[in-house]
């Protein structure tokens, strides 16, 4: 049966709001983060990394560091086989340099050794021959002809002629004549923005602890949003059965993306093989700041055309974006969202890649559409400045809905942007009046959402309570949306269902935590999975009762006679049939796997007040409210939570964070008292409100909210920034020096 | 015939053709039919490409049932964070 066809829509336990599983554990310190698993005759590795942006490796020589006292293992790249896959070989040369540095902070050597301070005496022993080459780490200079190339013949089929060899890819999508469009507008604007690159600033540091035997048997323990993943690409570097390495992931201090590959699992499976010892690496700040995945820097321009009244006639981006050393995906969904909320007769985008010298980019809730967002939202706000026009009205006037031919190529089914816009409108935060320098701006994001494959495997115990088993580490509270919706279907109280994460050895295969997909995609498992549990039990309680199967039916967590010709059968709870389950056939359970894509896009709007002090270019964020359609909020504390969490990275991006580069190519800020953050005292309360317009992809209307919430904040800051002061804000961040010199001229 | 759409920066590749007319009941159908007709596409279907189909995006899934009445989008592979 079609998941659509067995909705549900009258809810008991989902909806609200019961306590997080993982809290007491937590907040107690007696969670298993990555960095806490030790393991007998464990070693301690260090990674030594390039202090060049850009550097031939002449010489490594090992041999002083692996004769000192306690050291028991030194690895290279010479100790990672060969590969022949592109998407291995890059991860191989990302995590330990072959012939090149490619970036300040790219890993050259690794030590395993008895002790912290053996290792770190032992990484001072290795000596390592550079020949410095030129670098860059600007994307527009990357793409010039005559910049220092960082890898050559990346460039794929697509790429047009004249870019320098930086440029490894090209799209373009839209539809309509934009010229034109153009000419029948009564204002047209250009502007050029830049944004800078983030990190995602995840609590915790990656950590990892692997134990990789001579006969090709391993265990890897590390903070991963997907075990899955790490287990095949590991398996795949070292040429081992899947089946052999076992990935467990741990509780996790936060992802957003930046923990969907591999950094430091590889180099410690080959210090382990190398030392026959399990060896454990736990990145520095600093090392994370280096040598993980930040979120991509770009340079995009826009040109839009309005009629006098606020219909757009047409929109173009071309957008450059640059992922770090190795070729990256960010800037095709950038130009795919930049104009995905907008009903266009015309609209064209163009998006680029370029190679530099930084770190190879990782994935940050909704890679690539926040940049985009932000760059068409400027103007068309700029537009509605200039024209006296409401930027809501404006917005709904031009807002995508079901039938518009996207900017991206499909037609729009069911989408709420409109609903959003309409909450807007309708919510006091648009009509409160401003104090002295405040100002107000809006936004709208928009960002896909994925399905993807799931495992999920519920066990009827036999007291009565249910254990369910899914393959997604839990960074936004699916643990107790999966227990809650296993709770509702089966009708149990939300307390008599446990859920945990399972390492790869226990349950079939799982996509990573990412895309928004685990409480849409898992939850539709899971869901199927209780079905299954509660047609066994059916059956059970038939043949008990002398019965066909369809003379039974499930109803509040028992089973129950299905009409008056079934006879006088008292019901038979959950509890009940699980007592007797060894005497009517054995355990019961339920599972369920799948591939069921199909999710539904995912659209909001934000409003920001916000005030400037002009003569410091210092800003107090004031008041903000998120708009968003969740499909159906499973637990409400975590979807405002994600929708919090999204909005107060968006504002670290739109007003202090950036990786600062050096005229040598170094990082200049890696860590946390450079590299700013907000903290609690920077932000107002973050007020939500919460739409639900059913997903018809999932049997209770369940879409993704993980990644929208950080598209649009970008664009709203900058909006009210720039009615503050007068003049059009077109740089991230928006620091107080650059608000300054904009308000000087 | 169903019909796909390709995204901009594929059309080069494929004759200038912003919309590609394949037999195919299926999206493996219609991948197999496509690298058939257009092996110029191969390099990029190999990268990785999404469809979508109705408005709904399918990264893997190779039995979606398709038709001539059905909206059929080709794009390149969506990853999430």
């Amino acid at each position: 049966m079609a998941y659509d066809e067995m909705k549900k829509a009258e809810f008991s336990i989902v909806g609200t709001r019961p306590r997080r599983p993982d809290g007491i554990e937590k907040v107690t310190g007696k969670a298993q983060y990555g960095a806490d698993m030790t393991a007998p005759g464990m070693l301690h590795g260090l990674i030594l990394r390039s202090p060049h942006a850009h550097a031939r490796i002449k010489t490594i020589d090992t041999s002083a560091a692996a004769a000192m006292p306690g050291v028991k293992a030194v690895v290279t790249q010479a100790d990672l086989p060969e590969v022949e896959a592109q998407d291995l070989k890059d991860i191989r040369e990302n995590v330990l340099a072959g012939e090149k540095a490619l970036y300040d902070g790219h890993a050259v050597a690794a030590v395993a050794a008895t002790s912290m301070s053996a290792a770190r005496a032992a990484l001072d022993k290795i000596k390592v021959e550079y020949e410095v080459l030129p670098h860059v780490t600007d994307v527009d200079e990357a793409m010039k002809p005559d910049a220092p190339v960082v890898q050559a013949g990346r460039a794929d089929e697509t790429v047009p002629e004249g870019f320098s060899e930086n440029v490894t890819g090209h799209w373009e999508f839209g539809h309509g004549d934009v010229d034109a469009g153009l000419k029948k507008a009564y204002l047209v604007v250009t502007r050029s923005f830049r944004t800078a690159a983030t990190h995602q600033g995840y609590i915790e540091p990656h950590a990892c602890l692997a134990s990789l035997n001579s006969e090709g048997k391993g265990e890897l323990w590390c903070c991963t949003q997907g075990q899955y993943h790490v287990r095949s690409v590991c398996a795949g570097l070292f040429h081992m059965d899947e089946s052999q390495l076992r990935v467990t992931p741990s509780e996790i201090g936060g992802g957003f993306g930046g923990k969907t590959t591999v950094f430091i699992e590889p180099v410690a499976l080959a210090l382990s093989r190398k030392s026959g010892r399990p060896v454990k690496v736990v990145m520095s700040r600093e090392e994370v700041f280096r040598a993980t995945g930040p979120t991509c820097s770009s340079s995009i321009d826009v040109e839009i055309g309005m009629t006098k009244d606020g219909r757009i006639t047409a929109g173009r981006a071309n957008l450059r974006l640059q992922g770090g050393a190795f070729p990256c995906a960010t800037a095709y969904m950038a130009a795919q969202a930049a104009f995905a909320a907008y009903d266009l007769e015309a609209v064209r985008t163009y998006g680029y890649n370029a190679l530099t010298n930084r770190p190879k980019e990782a994935a940050y809730r909704a890679p690539g559409a926040p940049m985009a967002v932000y760059a068409v939202e400027s103007v068309v706000d700029e537009l509605c400045e200039k024209l006296n026009l409401d930027p809501l009205e404006v917005r709904l006037k031009n807002a995508a809905k079901k039938g518009t031919l996207s900017s991206y190529g499909p037609t729009f089914n069911d989408i709420g942007l409109v609903a959003t816009l309409e909450a807007v409108k309708a919510h006091p935060h648009y009509t409160a009046p401003l104090g002295p320098n405040q100002s107000r701006g809006l936004s709208c994001g928009f960002w896909f959402n994925f399905g993807g494959n799931a495992s999920v495997s519920l066990a009827v115990d036999p007291d009565g309570t249910v254990s369910v088993t899914e393959g997604n580490p839990d960074i936004g509270g699916s643990r107790a949306s999966i227990s809650m919706m296993a709770a509702e279907e089966l009708g149990i109280p939300y307390e008599k269902v446990r859920t945990i994460v399972a390492d790869t050895a226990s349950l079939g295969f799982n996509d990573t935590t990412d895309g928004s997909r685990v409480t849409f995609m898992v939850g539709l498992a899971t869901i199927e999975a209780a079905r299954a549990a509660k047609a066994e039990m059916c059956r059970r309680v038939a043949k008990l009762w002398e019965l066909e199967e369809d003379a039974v039916r499930w109803e509040d967590g028992a089973v129950h006679p299905a009409g008056p010709n079934a006879g006088k059968h008292p019901p038979m709870t959950l509890a009940e049939i699980a007592a007797i389950a060894g005497n009517t056939g054995g355990p019961i359970a339920g599972h369920h796997e799948v591939n069921a894509e199909g999710a539904g896009v995912s659209f909001g709007a934000h409003l920001c007040d916000l005030e400037v002090d002009k003569e410091t270019g210092a800003t107090k964020i004031v008041r903000y409210t998120v708009f968003q359609d969740a499909g159906r909020a499973v637990h409400p504390d975590y979807v405002e939570g994600q929708m919090q969490g999204g909005a107060a990275q968006g504002i670290g991006w739109a007003l202090n964070e950036e990786y600062i580069y050096g005229e040598d190519g170094r990082l200049q800020n890696a860590g946390f008292l450079d590299y700013r953050i907000p903290v609690a005292s920077d932000l107002p309360p973050i007020e939500t409100v919460i739409l639900e317009i059913p997903n018809p992809g999932h049997p209770y209307g369940v879409r993704g909210v993980g990644e929208t919430s950080i598209v649009p904040p970008l664009a709203a800051i900058s909006n009210a920034v720039s009615r503050a002061i007068g003049v059009r804000m077109s740089e991230t961040p928006m620091s107080p020096p650059r608000i300054l010199a904009a308000i000087k001229g | 015939m169903v019909r796909i759409k390709l995204w901009g920066s594929l059309r080069s590749l494929a004759g200038d053709r912003e919309v590609l007319e394949v037999e195919a009941r299926t999206l493996k159908e219609a991948i197999d039919a496509i690298l058939e007709e257009v092996p110029a596409l191969e390099p990029q279907i190999k990268r990785g490409v999404s469809f979508s189909v109705d408005g709904l995006v399918y990264r893997d899934s190779w039995f979606v049932p398709i038709d001539e009445a059905k909206e059929i989008v080709m794009m390149p592979r969506m990853v999430g964070g």
